[in-house]
């Protein structure tokens, strides 16, 4: 079984199609980086597995329960608000702009979600929410409000707060590309920590580095389109398509 | 030295002797009148924001007839006068069958057209919130409701509190308009002994009255800001 199976995803904004017919397994404990130019869908295809966009066609199945799925006449269906939910919450996201709570304290941030949507106890809410950020050595700014932070600790208590809801899945969508590039660092290494305990991950990134070192697989995607996919090393040196080779040459 | 001051000012005080004894026999009536003016004030700050509240979240709600109705009643609420609303509720409703005394009736029209400016207030805060925190609340499960409740009507109460301040200022000396339907207000018991006294200085007093009334509603609204601001 896969942790996520998406099949042949089309999904327009109008008249301009973002995605044309994606397809995209991944297994439990990998970790895939998608890379590719702005405006090529990379985000999009994120944002359509967890439900932020709704896809137009095709279909996506996360660990083996459908939430969207193709019917006889070939019409892509969802699944009932409550399913997608319940299949949702398998799911966390980390955002490029973090979307953190501005009213909320840093551990506010972390336990609201645990507490309001699982009704787990608030006392326990709270040990795990601390262990967390000592995960991310942020425990000193629990009482902190998000606008007292640094980008990068905004970013990895954004991290912290989703795995508050013990996601089995984790989303990045350019997590470091808001942020000055002092402050990466610190947002990366929680993520290889994370890849490390073998969290099964897609990281959409401009963070080639990172990408080359931590992703099991790359994806090159552009117009839309998986052009290419495979082991870093492959993508990396020796790129089949020259879609990939000019991209590659223009940010490494 | 003190003696010239006394030289001063114990004439001045003869001079002003009599106008201060005129006002202490008229405080009292102005301030029976000023309770009725802060009843009708408190009655519709505290029904008229709820109001304001729903139907700020009807008029964005996702069915359509919703927002309609919802617009109409606004468009129908501020297009009028307000005096002409409390006249309709006092001296119209009964022949529906629905009487009542001027003071409830005063109540319900400015219950109904406050909350009709509330509505617009929040439904600009509410929209003002950036969309990356429904996304941020979606992705974590949170629903639409629980999003709405936890997440953005709280940090929208710190972005409507000037406007909200604003109307409430203007509700303060709105109220002076229910002395056309005969109720005991400040203004009514202002103008009664105006009229019945021939003198002015009783309009300065009102005029007092209202400034310290709106002084410590700004004062009160400048404290909820600073306690609302602590996260930005």
């Amino acid at each position: 079984m896969y942790m996520i199976e998406a099949k042949n995803v089309y999904k327009s904004f109008g008249d301009l199609q973002v995605l044309k017919g994606i397809s995209l397994k991944v297994e439990k404990g990998e970790v895939v980086a998608v890379i590719g130019p702005s405006g090529s869908g990379k985000s999009t295809l994120l944002r359509c597995l967890i439900h932020l966009e709704v896809i137009d066609r095709g279909s996506i199945i996360i660990q083996g329960q459908p939430m969207a799925y193709e019917d006889e006449k070939g019409k892509t269906e969802y699944v009932p608000d409550k399913q997608i939910r319940q299949i949702c919450k398998k799911l966390g996201m980390v955002f490029q702009n973090f979307n953190l709570f501005p009213h909320k304290t840093v551990l506010e941030n972390i336990i609201e979600a645990p507490i309001v949507v699982n009704k787990v106890p608030k006392k326990e809410a709270i040990d795990t929410a601390e262990a967390l950020l000592k995960r991310v050595g942020l425990i000193d700014k629990k009482d902190s409000y998000p606008s007292q932070l640094s980008g990068g600790q905004k970013q990895r208590v954004a991290i912290a707060r989703a795995l508050a809801m013990k996601p089995d899945i984790m989303l990045f969508d350019e997590p470091t590309s808001a942020l000055d590039p002092e402050l990466t660092g610190e947002v990366l290494k929680v993520m290889r920590d994370l890849a490390e305990d073998r969290m099964t991950m897609v990281v959409v990134t401009h963070e080639m580095g990172f990408a080359r070192e931590v992703a099991d697989r790359i994806i090159f995607m552009d117009g839309g389109e998986i052009i290419e996919e495979g082991l870093p090393e492959e993508i990396f040196c020796n790129p089949r398509s020259d879609r990939t080779r000019d991209f590659l040459k223009q940010v490494l | 030295m003190q003696q010239l001051l006394l030289d001063i000012v114990k004439p001045a005080l003869e001079v002003i002797k009599p106008t201060l004894e005129y006002i202490s026999r008229i405080i009292v009536p102005m301030l029976q009148g000023t309770v009725v003016t802060l009843e009708l004030f408190f009655i519709t700050i505290v029904f008229s924001i709820p109001l304001g509240v729903l139907l700020a979240l009807a008029r964005i709600s996702r069915y359509g007839f919703l927002r309609d109705v919802v617009g109409g009643y606004i468009w129908l609420l501020r297009g009028t006068p307000l005096l002409l609303q409390v006249f309709f509720v006092y001296y119209g409703l009964p022949n529906f069958g629905i009487t009542l005394e001027n003071f409830p009736a005063a109540c319900i029209a400015f219950v109904l057209n406050y909350a009709a400016y509330f509505a617009e207030i929040f439904r600009a805060g509410i929209q003002s919130i950036d969309k990356g925190q429904y996304e941020g609340a979606k992705v974590l499960g949170f629903t639409y409701w629980q999003t709405m409740w936890r997440i953005i009507l709280p940090q929208t109460v710190r972005r409507v509190l000037p406007p909200v301040c604003n109307e409430a200022i203007t509700l303060v000396k709105d109220t002076a308009l229910v002395y056309a339907i005969g109720l005991g207000e400040l203004l009514r018991a202002t103008k009664i002994a105006v009229s019945r006294d021939a003198v002015t200085s009783p309009f300065v007093v009102a005029a007092v009255f209202y400034l310290v009334m709106t002084y410590v509603l700004t004062k009160a609204f400048d404290q909820l800001e600073r306690r609302y601001s602590i996260y930005e």
